[in-house]
């Protein structure tokens, strides 16, 4: 739908903060919305819009991806089972991944794979930053306040901060 | 691996499988494994309790009721489908772990999706968190009044709350509005500034079902259903379950 809107002209985002900046950004592909619901076209959806947002040249794909991607192992109440170690072994499949990226942030729409793509972070020395898509298609509409930027790093917690004087 | 074999005690007769072939479309093709081994090498969960896809559909196959039911492993299987995508004849293994999950009695199931299941049956919002209707209307009513002030380009911003007619009714996991209420609002900008109408309701909002993940037909369906109600009854015509 971001996809859509942004086609019709009614979300207009600039990747131009990342003009110099040249942050890489990589894609979970939410089992739940491709693989088991959408499939590839959805998929496709979702790199137009990162694309849009992140610039073409910062992002870089996962392989495999789309319908064929790893499970990040936060699904299925996996996350609530209380088998930690076993659901980080699980996670590492997905960690190993990211990181033959060399990304810089790791983007999840999905509740339950930016709650275990960032917990799988924190075992691997947190070489990732995990966001929301909806944060950062608000940062490059200009629109992203101080308070909402929880899951940003510290590389971005500054970057064209919309109404600065709000900060909580 | 290095496993010790598997033994096989004479003819056992799979009661499981069978069971399951009934419940699928065309038996989940759970007869048709070519034991190729597709599933288990792109399965993240593949070695975790000494199990994968592979040998969990061939224990079942074998009849070994027992250990695949008595298996933690239906737990670490995220039923993500990989293995059924990869497969050459598209057996529906992650069907066979559900149901071999339903069959846990619910004192054994993981007490953390239990408990989340139980918690949203308590209230109409489905909340897993236990967030009723009026802690959801005030938290975003609050969380919009103080958006309105602080950022005027969106004063005129709406984040209606059981508005009938709406389009939309979009669905909040309960995470946000219980815990870090200021990350609901990016999504509010995006459908201001695209015009979507939209509304929350306070009943049936929670995006989670843990019944599912419980394997817990008869209280998956009761989500289901009031979520379903929910929207019917606001005359939404797009329920829409978001990032």
């Amino acid at each position: 739908m971001y996809a859509q809107w942004i086609r019709e002209g009614k979300l207009t985002p600039s990747s131009d903060w990342n003009k110099d900046r040249k942050i890489k950004f990589t894609l979970q592909d939410p089992c739940q919305l491709v693989r088991k619901t959408l499939g590839d076209p959805v998929a496709e959806e979702m790199r137009y819009v990162v694309k849009k947002v992140v610039g073409e040249e910062n992002f870089i794909d996962m392989t495999p991806n789309k319908s064929n991607n790893f499970c990040c192992g936060g699904g299925g109440g996996f996350l609530q089972s209380g088998f930690q170690e076993q659901r980080r072994a699980y996670g590492q499949t997905k960690a190993n991944q990211i990181l033959a990226t060399n990304a810089t942030y790791c983007i999840t729409p999905c509740h339950n794979c930016h709650a275990q793509v960032h917990d799988i972070s924190t075992v691997n020395d947190h070489a990732w930053e995990t966001v929301h898509l909806w944060t950062l298609l608000n940062l490059s509409l200009g629109i992203l306040g101080p308070n909402e930027r929880a899951y940003l790093g510290e590389d971005l917690k500054e970057v064209d901060v919309f109404h600065p004087e709000s900060a909580m | 691996m290095g496993d010790t074999a598997i033994k096989i005690g004479g003819a056992r007769k799979s009661v499981f499988k069978d069971k399951v072939m009934k419940l699928l479309p065309d038996g989940g093709n759970l007869n048709a494994c070519l034991t190729c081994g597709a599933c288990a090498s792109g399965c993240p969960a593949t070695g975790l309790e000494g199990m994968d896809p592979r040998k969990f559909l061939r224990m079942a196959a074998l009849g070994m009721d027992e250990e695949i039911l008595s298996s933690n492993w239906v737990w670490m299987c995220s039923m993500c489908t990989r293995c059924m995508y990869v497969c050459p004849m598209q057996i529906n293994i992650p069907q066979l772990v559900f149901n071999a999950r339903a069959q846990w009695p619910k004192e054994k199931k993981p007490k953390g999706i239990t408990s989340s299941c139980d918690m949203a049956l308590k209230n109409d919002t489905c909340s897993a968190m236990g967030a009723n209707e009026e802690d959801f209307q005030f938290v975003v009513e609050d969380v919009l009044e103080e958006y309105q002030e602080s950022q005027p380009e969106f004063a005129e911003m709406k984040a209606d709350v059981n508005r009938e007619g709406a389009y939309y009714f979009l669905n909040q996991n309960s995470r946000e509005p219980v815990t870090e209420p200021d990350e609901m609002v990016p999504l509010w900008k995006i459908l201001h500034l695209a015009g979507a109408d939209w509304t929350y309701g306070t009943k049936g909002w929670a995006a989670e079902n843990y019944c599912l993940f419980a394997a817990d037909n008869e209280n998956w369906e009761k989500i289901v259903r009031t979520k379903a109600k929910a929207v019917e009854d606001l005359g939404c015509k797009v329920w829409l379950n978001t990032e």
